[in-house]
């Protein structure tokens, strides 16, 4: 007893065990407590927290994948490089479910219980729309990789920005005038029966009908329906362009069911890859696809003309020249849209260091230096290509491939430029306070 | 019923509404946040519980209740710029008409067909949200601007965006819901639905008019779902037509199998530990849902009642 005593009887100060231990069971504790410690490492080499939120399961697992994979690659390289502020990035993932009350509770989970800087990282609209106003209440910027119109409409908050890939209604609006120019000017379009096929079916009409086109029929699609063929009679005879765009699994056995009611004589078909990312294009069934036109936000099949700084993004991320991951043939990637997440990271980067963002205290700093950023030039960070962003609708613009399928490939067959999808802003975040 | 009884019944929600707003003081903020929706989605279930459990008539379409309020209250308040108040009067007045409409004509079924044709009509209405895009925005639905979301009393204004301000009024409306069920189901007539769960025929035998209490506990039951949307859309501001698809018809029934059918204070239970598997599970694997599939299993093989079902049969037979 003495001795142990005596052990604790540190300088003779009258320190009992009981004290020491307490004070023991205190320092742990500190040293526990998340916040403390974080808090005290903040302005050295504490990681910057980016909360990643993921579609791991339900409708968007697929695209969530290919997702985590690109921003994966993306962080690895960014902290090969030194980080961000000389700080490496750590990136926090929440599965979302693809529910966009899963994904407003995930964005309250990142800003007060993992205290990530930002949230980052959301494709499926209604899980964008779901969690914004989340995101603006607690303040945390949120930076989605959504291609949705929703940011660009003014409808959400100062806190949202889409400044890593274009929004449909550059995407269909810079695709018109070839369409028009090149495969027809009668189109019936073929969207499904939601907010997504509204945008696709609200700003295409306009602007194929800017170049002498009309869209002679619309046809929605409930998304509860599987198969397709009473619609398809609606398609008027003399449609020179079928013009489609569908979400989910229907879409093989839509194309399917279109080649069954066309046989061999077919209108020019021209879609969006969106239902067909992470599908083989050779898989069966799709032969009838052989032809036809394709938009793709970045090419899924390596081009002759690929830059260098294409290759090295490919090569980081994994995909081989068909678009499909290096480790496993049959595991098609979402090309046409993944690259958003690469290039949001960097710009994520470039805004960080701009406004010499230190931590959550900044990210009203953060948010402006964003709004302020104007153009972002073509290479490694921006393998995809040049953009141009605007800062009053958190919205970035840039350019659109149109594909061909050929010989069981995509083959970029026009490149549009930036200026084809540009349209007058109708909103102005930056007027709302921080 | 003693009189002894009513005091330990009555002496239990108040404590447990006197827990929920001490809680608001000392939970951390993440929790707090959770809690705050936690609540209102329980009082979905407890809206769906005055129908299951204590009248014994199982829906698979309550997202339609719910999503009646959260459209009700949310497309004035977003096209025609109506305030607070009357928007959440709207959202119930919403779900009032449409579990009249449905009660009147699903009630004419039974078993089986009751929750076929319930989940028919909550199919009809999700697809209706979907096809009225143009105002709805169908699935990627609305947002409520946040200065929208605020009650101006003269000067002051009341800001359903602050965390405080929102868990207190969420605790009111499932403080307000509790104390409402609890009058239900100890008055006459929640004891004629109890009757009418235990056995029809016999309640109609001795006299009662079983359409009409029916009827009267599907409105209820709709009523008090629609709040809860109402309360949704316009303290968590939106509005989307997930809220109406099926997923959200099976929810409350979980949470009140989990919680204990037929018990008030079940839901609140049912919805919280639902909230948090999924959220403590989700964080080890992205297979949570089979987590949390197993651990409903498990419930129904070792608590056959639910949690506070199996409490009360076990050790406190005066719970209501």
């Amino acid at each position: 007893m003495t001795d142990r005593n005596r052990f604790f009887d540190l300088g003779k100060k009258g320190v009992t065990r009981r004290s020491a231990l307490k004070g023991i069971a205190a320092g742990a504790g500190l040293m526990a407590a998340p916040g403390f410690v974080r808090y005290s490492q903040a302005q050295s080499s504490a990681p910057i927290k980016i909360g990643f939120q993921a579609h791991r399961t339900g409708i968007g697992a697929a695209y969530g994948r290919w997702y985590e994979k690109t921003t994966n690659a993306a962080v690895k390289l960014i902290n090969d490089a030194g980080g961000i502020n000389g700080r490496p990035v750590e990136i926090i993932v929440e599965d979302d479910g693809t529910d966009p009350k899963r994904g407003a509770e995930v964005v309250g989970k990142f800003a007060s219980q993992h205290k990530t800087d930002i949230v980052y990282g959301t494709l499926f609209s209604h899980v964008v729309v779901g969690s914004a106003p989340t995101a603006g209440e607690l303040k945390i910027p949120y930076y989605v990789v959504s291609e949705g119109y929703h940011v660009a409409s003014g409808k959400l908050n100062r806190w949202v920005f889409q400044p890593g890939i274009t929004d449909v209604r550059a995407q269909v609006t810079s695709v018109a005038p070839w369409i028009a120019a090149n495969l027809g000017k009668k189109v019936t379009m073929i969207y499904p029966d939601y907010a997504f096929g509204y945008d696709h079916r609200d700003y295409f009409t306009p602007a194929i009908k800017a170049k002498g086109g009309e869209v002679v029929a619309q046809i929605p699609i409930p998304p509860t329906e599987s198969s397709f063929t009473k619609y398809l009679p609606q398609i008027p005879s003399d449609t020179e362009v079928l013009y489609h765009v569908m979400v989910g699994p229907g879409v093989l056995t839509f194309v399917k069911e279109l080649g069954e009611f066309y046989g061999s004589s077919k209108p020019q078909l021209f879609g969006f890859i969106d239902s067909l990312e992470a599908v083989d294009i050779n898989s069966p069934g799709l032969e009838f696809l052989d032809g036809s036109h394709f938009w793709e936000g970045s090419p899924r099949y390596a081009q002759e003309n690929d830059s260098e700084a294409q290759k090295a993004y490919r090569a980081a991320v994994g995909i081989d020249d068909n678009g499909a991951s290096t480790s496993d043939s049959k595991d098609v990637s979402t090309a046409a849209h993944m690259f958003g997440c690469w290039e949001t990271l960097y710009v994520i980067k470039k805004a960080m260091e701009d406004s010499g963002y230190k931590g959550p205290g900044d990210r009203a700093k953060l948010v402006e230096a964003t709004e302020a950023l104007k153009e972002f030039k073509e290479g490694p960070e921006h393998p995809q290509g040049d953009k141009i962003f605007n800062g009053k609708i958190h919205q970035v613009f840039g350019h659109q491939n149109i594909s061909k399928v050929e010989g069981g490939k995509l083959k970029v067959v026009h490149r549009t430029s930036i200026e084809d999808g540009m349209y007058e802003p109708e909103a102005d975040y930056t007027t709302q306070p921080l | 019923m003693t009189e002894g009884s009513t005091a330990r019944i009555y002496g239990l929600h108040i404590a447990v509404v006197a827990v929920l707003v001490a809680l608001n003081f000392v939970l951390p903020e993440y929790h707090h946040a959770v809690l705050a929706r936690v609540l209102v989605l329980a009082v979905f279930a407890m809206g769906y519980n005055l129908l299951f459990g204590y009248a014994g008539l199982l829906s698979l379409g309550h997202a339609m209740f719910f999503a009646a309020g959260l459209y009700g209250a949310g497309l004035p308040l977003y096209h025609l710029g109506w305030g607070i108040a009357a928007a959440f009067a709207s959202g119930m007045a919403a779900g009032f008409v449409v579990s009249a409409v449905v009660g009147l004509l699903a009630l004419r079924t039974t078993g089986v067909a009751f929750m076929i044709v319930t989940m028919m009509f909550a199919q009809v209405f999700y697809l209706v949200t979907l096809y009225f895009g143009e105002w709805t925005r169908g699935d990627e639905g609305l947002v409520l601007p946040q200065q929208a979301r605020r009650i101006v009393f003269g000067g002051t204004a009341l800001d359903l965006t602050d965390p405080t301000t929102r868990y207190l009024l969420a605790v009111s409306l499932f403080a307000a819901a509790l104390f409402a069920t609890l009058a239900v189901v100890r008055s006459r007539h929640g004891r004629v639905l109890v009757a009418i769960r235990e056995n029809e025929e016999r309640t109609r035998m001795l006299g009662y008019d079983t359409f009409a209490n029916k009827l009267a506990a599907v409105v209820t039951s709709g009523v008090i779902c629609a709040a809860a949307g109402a309360a949704y859309a316009l303290l968590f501001g939106y509005v989307g037509a997930t809220f109406a698809s099926v997923q959200y018809s099976i929810l409350p029934l979980l949470w009140v199998l989990l919680g204990g059918a037929a018990t008030t204070l079940g839901p609140l239970i049912g919805t919280l530990f639902m909230y948090y598997a999924v959220d403590i599970a989700s964080g080890y694997t992205s297979a949570y849902m089979l987590v949390v599939g197993v651990m409903l299993i498990l419930l129904v093989l070792f608590f056959r009642r639910g949690v506070l079902g199996t409490v009360r049969e076990r050790w406190a037979r005066w719970l209501p």
